[in-house]
């Protein structure tokens, strides 16, 4: 089932949801199906990338993105090192080209960075030799966990189009909206984003987004909530008032997911902030909760678009040779 | 005595109307004479005759929004690279901002960067100097002694005065010693936080934004303190339809205002900065497609004064980063004039109200008898082809720093030659 001949998924690099076709999201979809099933194995090993040489370069911590990266290219064979890059050796003096052309001079063939400002993932992109993955770029785009939630959905659904998915919290300083959204309007779904108007970006409707400040009437009839988390890391100045406020109006539970589908699932990108954006019974009721699920399909996916990209790599060597 | 007959041209004269075919004589650096008529009884004795072979004859520019590298940043552009790539953009005169390190906020500094300039430059500089000590908003500096060493206008450059009551008794002090006030309007607490202009753009691109209402918010406030204190007050670079009427109702209030726009803000909008290019950075950032066509409807009109290149020289090294570290400003000097020739091409302005902009109401702004054809006026002229068709490459500017906006932009519009004062420096 490896050897593909012509990949259907034509990219050199994957920055962002906004590039793919739905064809390259269904593509990546199945084969992350595929994941699913050997993941759940006793022996999980596979030689797909084997020879290849993965980098994680981390400029902002993460502690389950990066590890479901290093697990994702571990078991298809793949030789992973992971490299963190805290702001302050920036502030040493070497700017993110220079570390991007340090590592380049290793001869890479996967590059997963993170970094956090929008945009530095491309910028990197143009000026290494190999595959750059987008693992979180600013608050522009998250594409993994998009597809990751993607999977999810797929697979509780049996379906990514006519669902309606609400979007609630943090919009604005979410990556992870941006590419979900991007994402779910791509596969023809309905997109509504639940949040005060100082947590949403200008001009979100025209992202194709409905846009509620009441989350009672956001969620009504809806399939799938997902719930964001409050970055207050990133909140410079007064966004909300409390915290406790915030989740008075904003937190999910119970009575709040009354409104939704009786069989809506609920799903969180991670980490939680308990009893801030999402009441605690409801992040474990397994019934409704896919927190859980979202994790394991994170490796699968991450394996398939690992797997997708490096195709592409071993093309490109064989043309050369 | 040195005397230069320019003949067979197609005249520009913006201070008069005149868009004929014509020549000028310049006589110990000064116009002694331009019109239709002028070389019909044949040629003076003793001139050099230059034959502009039916090409335009028009006032030089007058940048007024002109960054250089001197003193601390010589690598980003020197007074000698920057005056080449002026004469080569046709700009005769450049108006310094005062944003070096250190800043011009002293007397003693000032007349450095003249001797600089003096010793160095192709073309005329004439400096700004700060209007608070490093233009850091807090004290103000010594407007006399300044203006008596040479500035023309007292401006922070880039940083808004915050405080209102800072600002308002910078202005009033001012108004005392006439001087010029040029003050970017941006209201400092909301382009803190960002780099591109609030909107779908920058939305979709995660990048921190800016209101595009940060600008008329200062632009207001300025305008009542300026009217509270009675100086000359000149709004730098507005960017928005906001500011547009803001600036309306103060001048049809008899208001002492004028204001400019630099190139970008009318040639580009949000969206030419696609893929996070940080060329395309600029201070204020790129706004709408509706307040870009707000520039040039206003610029037709006469409600905008002056148009600036905003030249803003920046190495690799400050523009190779993500876009919100990168630093902000294009390098504009040789891409003024044809960048806005655009606005004759494409928008039927006629050569004449352009060059109003460009040449006269800044030199008059600033009072320096130029910008004009006539007599006695400062023979600063340029010659230029207006269709000549070109593709602007970064690798070719003769600023030190290659930091275009318009990389590979098609134009139309070279420039043959440049006088300042009668000396030929381009062409």
């Amino acid at each position: 089932m490896n050897n593909a001949p012509d990949s259907p998924f034509a990219h050199r690099h994957l920055l962002g949801i906004e590039e793919l076709s739905p064809q390259d999201i269904t593509a990546i979809l199945d084969r992350a199906d595929d994941y699913v099933d050997m993941n759940r194995e006793a022996r999980k090993k596979r030689d797909t990338l084997k020879g290849l040489t993965q980098i994680n370069l981390f400029f902002e911590p993460s502690t389950r993105t990066q590890a479901s990266f290093e697990l994702a290219g571990k078991r298809l064979g793949a030789d992973v090192m992971n490299m963190s890059v805290k702001s302050s050796s920036v502030t040493k003096g070497e700017t993110l080209i220079d570390t991007a052309m340090t590592l380049n001079a290793m001869h890479p063939d996967l590059l997963i960075v993170r970094h956090g400002e929008s945009g530095a993932v491309n910028l990197l992109a143009q000026k290494v030799n190999c595959s750059v993955l987008n693992a979180g770029d600013g608050r522009r785009e998250h594409p993994t966990q998009a597809l990751l939630d993607a999977l999810t959905i797929r697979r509780r659904k049996g379906r990514l189009h006519r669902l309606n998915v609400a979007i609630c919290g943090d919009i604005l300083h979410s990556r992870v909206a941006r590419s979900n959204i991007h994402l779910l309007n791509k596969m023809e779904s309905r997109v509504r984003v639940i949040a005060p108007p100082t947590l949403l970006p200008a001009g979100i409707e025209q992202f194709g987004a409905e846009v509620f400040h009441d989350m009672r009437k956001g969620l009504e009839g809806c399939d799938v909530v997902m719930m964001l988390r409050l970055q207050q890391e990133r909140m410079a100045g007064s966004f909300i008032p409390s915290t406790r406020e915030y989740f008075h109006r904003y937190g999910l539970d119970e009575d709040k997911m009354k409104g939704a589908k009786e069989d809506a699932i609920i799903m969180h990108p991670g980490p939680m902030n308990r009893g801030v954006e999402i009441d605690s019974d409801l992040a474990d009721d397994l019934t409704r909760s896919v927190i859980g699920e979202q994790v394991e399909m994170g490796v699968a996916v991450r394996m398939a678009v690992l797997e997708l990209l490096a195709r592409n790599v071993t093309n490109e060597i064989a043309g050369v040779a | 005595m040195t005397r230069l007959a320019l003949t067979n041209a197609h005249l520009i004269d913006p201070a008069t109307g005149l868009d004929a075919p014509g020549g000028v004589l310049v006589q110990n650096g000064m116009i002694a004479d331009a019109g239709e008529r002028l070389f019909n009884d044949g040629l003076p004795e003793g001139a050099e005759i230059v034959d502009c072979q039916g090409k335009i004859l028009a006032p030089g520019l007058v940048d007024f929004n002109v960054s250089i590298g001197e003193p601390g940043a010589r690598h980003k552009e020197s007074f000698r690279s920057g005056g080449e790539a002026a004469a080569k953009g046709g700009v005769t005169t450049i108006i310094t901002q005062p944003n070096t390190d250190p800043p011009l906020d002293e007397p003693a500094i000032l007349e450095f960067v003249l001797r600089r300039a003096q010793a160095a430059s192709a073309v005329r500089v004439l400096p700004t100097a700060t209007l608070t000590k490093a233009a850091k908003g807090k004290e103000m500096t010594e407007y006399r002694f300044l203006l008596d060493a040479g500035a023309v206008a007292l401006t922070d450059g880039e940083n808004a005065i915050a405080d209102p009551v800072v600002f308002r008794r910078c202005l009033e002090y001012a108004a005392s010693v006439d001087a010029l006030v040029c003050h970017h309007p941006q209201e400092p607490h909301f382009s803190a936080l960002g780099c591109a202009t609030e909107g779908l753009f920058a939305s979709l691109r995660g990048l921190p934004e800016i209101p595009a209402e940060a600008e008329a918010i200062m632009l207001t406030r300025d305008i009542r303190i300026a009217a509270l204190t009675g100086v000359r007050y000149h709004a730098a670079q507005v960017s928005t339809a906001e500011s547009l009427s803001v600036i309306r109702r103060a001048k049809e209030a008899g208001a002492n205002v004028t204001c400019s726009i630099a190139v970008p803000h009318f040639s580009l909008n949000e969206f030419d900065i696609a893929d996070f290019r940080t060329f395309l950075k600029v201070c204020p950032p790129l706004r709408s497609e509706d307040d870009r066509a707000a520039m040039e409807e206003a610029l037709a009109d006469g409600l905008i004064d002056v148009i600036t290149s905003a030249h803003c020289p920046q190495d690799e090294e400050s523009k190779r980063l993500p876009f919100a570290q990168a630093a902000a400003g294009g390098v504009g000097l040789e891409t003024l004039l044809p960048v806005t020739l655009d606005l004759h091409h494409r928008a039927g302005i006629k050569l004449t109200t352009l060059f109003e902009r460009l040449s006269l109401t800044p030199a008059r702004i600033v009072g320096l008898n130029a910008g004009h054809l006539g007599k006695g006026a400062l023979a600063d002229l340029i010659l230029f082809d207006p269709h000549a068709p070109w593709i602007v490459d970064r690798k070719d500017l003769i600023s030190k720093s290659k930091n275009s906006p318009f990389h590979e932009r098609r134009v139309q519009g070279k420039v043959l030659g440049t006088w300042v004062e009668g000396k030929r420096v381009w062409g």
